[in-house]
């Protein structure tokens, strides 16, 4: 199971019958374990990973560290949730250290992000402070160089 | 009109250069050629590796090491072999360091090798040993394998060999072209053998690492009795991605490696210092990029085995290094007719299977170190070649 994962995880696209020859298993077994680990939750999404930068996008993204007051019974989740629900919020998570919420941002400009900061962010119930930071250039994102300049120097042939 | 080649000397002459290279100018001359001809990990050595190397050139790490290697390298190299197989081996006395494991099969057979000395060497085997056999001044005497035993050597078959001039066997498991392993019982039958006939066993063992399934990997020298007589040879090319480094290691009985030893002061004086801080580092940290390195050669193994078991063209299960050696006898093709044809057709290059010895006639060797999707593109290749050319 961990390996199918893996494999999935490195390469969403492989083949069903790929993967069954990867994993010697019959096809309709790996099948059937993909549709369990998709309706368990354990596979989310099958995203793609896009050089947005290199396409010419000029998307400003913002790591915004936040501070928070928490709650009575629910502790951060709640205002953790008011947070994530919104569409421009990419990633968020809870931290240890000198804040509590490391949340990350995609927006269209510079003007929009820091809008979207000071109006919608720092007004929820419970933030008491937000630090923002932008991103200048990706160098390595989810495991991937972004410009990976290392190539295969190997002889055809060798012994 | 000097005639060179007369000047050159007759044991050179007789040497045959290495069969493998042999499709190797059409094969890079080629746009799109997918090759499953190539004996190295298609992995660049792990970052934490090269940046210990660059870290060991700034501090100034340049100058000659002592003849048998770092003496760091050489405890690290001794744990490794007790925690691995509970064998030990003194650092300072049984462990030779050395330019890839190339220099150390060089060494050992030197070491041992007198004129008329016969080794027994099974085959097909790796290009280098007989050669190095013969520039020994040995006689190397190939022992057929088979297909049929999954090409793992028998005491039976080593024994119809054996003549009063044999003094040594060379056995190299897991092997390169075959990808057989040979398992706790079939080692320990060819150690009762070397005990019998007393004979000096050299193992080479550099795809030791690279071994799947349910059995782990069982060092030669790890059997009961074998240590004194077991030359072990191994290295960091395979498992950990180092092949253009050039290190590698021999232990053994301190009269032994003590010959050995004085061959390479005179001859290499000792293996670069560079290379020797990366191996220190891929034995302290580099075990976890090596794991994942071996899973991956495991998933490639189990698909590329699958493939050809679809197209009809019979091999085994390989279990060990990162080769797979099907039989294309039924094509009706010879082995070179075959890699050639393939090539000029379809651009895959892969290597034939005499290059490793003359049981390897009927044989190719593909290796799969490389990317999934380059076996799979290669595959469709080979079925459309099938296909194609039906004798």
């Amino acid at each position: 199971m961990r390996e199918l994962l893996e494999l999935l995880e490195h390469d969403a696209r492989r083949s069903v019958n790929e993967l069954a020859a990867i994993l010697h298993r019959s096809e309709y077994e790996v099948e059937k374990q993909i549709e369990q680990l998709e309706k368990d939750k354990i596979i989310l999404n099958y995203n793609t990973l896009i050089n947005w930068e290199k396409f010419g996008d000029n998307t400003v993204t913002s790591i915004i560290e936040v501070n928070l007051m928490p709650q009575r019974e629910v502790g951060f989740d709640a205002i953790a949730e008011r947070i994530y629900r919104f569409d421009e919020v990419r990633t968020v998570y809870l931290m240890s250290g000198s804040f509590d919420l490391l949340v990350i941002i995609e927006g269209k400009s510079l003007q929009e992000v820091a809008n979207f900061v000071a109006t919608r962010l720092a007004t929820i119930d419970g933030v008491t402070a937000t630090r923002s930071h932008f991103m200048l250039k990706p160098y390595k994102k989810d495991g991937v160089i972004i410009n990976d300049k290392e190539r295969d120097h190997r002889l055809v042939v060798s012994p | 009109m000097t005639d060179w080649k007369s000047r050159i000397s007759p044991s050179v002459n007789a040497i045959a250069p290495s069969g493998i290279r042999k499709f190797f100018d059409i094969a890079a001359e080629m746009e799109d050629v997918i090759s499953l001809g190539v004996g190295e990990p298609d992995f660049v050595t792990p970052w934490s590796i090269r940046e210990s190397c660059v870290y060991g050139l700034e501090q100034g790490y340049t100058a000659y090491t002592a003849n048998r290697g770092l003496l760091t390298l050489r405890q690290e190299i001794a744990a490794l072999q007790k925690r691995l197989y509970d064998t030990t081996y003194d650092p300072a006395r049984e462990i030779l360091v050395t330019v890839g494991v190339s220099e150390a099969l060089d060494l050992a057979m030197r070491a041992i090798l007198a004129p008329g000395d016969e080794i027994l060497i099974p085959e097909p085997c790796y290009v280098s040993y007989q050669a190095c056999a013969t520039l020994a001044g040995g006689i190397p005497v190939s022992v057929p394998t088979r297909l049929e035993n999954e090409f793992r050597i028998t005491p039976a078959e080593l024994e119809a060999h054996l003549t009063t001039k044999t003094k040594a066997l060379l056995i190299g498991y897991p092997n390169n072209p075959t990808g057989a392993v040979m398992g706790r019982k079939e080692l320990s039958a060819i150690a009762e053998f070397a005990e019998k006939y007393d004979l000096i066993v050299i193992s080479d063992e550099i795809y030791g690492d690279l071994t799947y399934g349910d059995e782990a990997h069982v060092c030669f020298s790890s059997l009961p009795k074998m240590r004194e007589r077991t030359i072990l040879l191994n290295g960091f090319s395979k498992a950990y991605a180092m092949t253009g480094w050039r290190i590698g290691y021999a232990c053994g009985n301190p009269v032994i490696i003590s010959a050995m030893t004085k061959i390479h002061q005179y001859t290499m004086l000792c293996a670069p210092v560079t290379a020797q801080i990366a191996a220190i580092e891929a034995l302290r940290h580099g075990e976890k990029y090596m794991k994942k390195m071996v899973a991956e050669y495991d998933r490639r193994r189990l698909f590329i085995y699958d493939g050809f078991s679809n197209l009809g063209l019979a091999c085994f299960e390989p279990k060990g290094a990162f080769y797979i050696f099907p039989d294309i006898s039924s094509t009706g093709f010879t082995c070179e007719e075959f890699a050639e044809k393939l090539l000029t057709s379809e651009h895959v290059a892969l290597v034939p299977g005499n290059a490793f010895g003359k049981c390897g006639e009927n044989h190719v060797r593909c290796s799969y170190a490389t990317s999934i999707d380059k076996i799979a593109e290669a595959l469709a290749r080979i079925e459309n070649f099938l296909k194609n050319h039906k004798k």
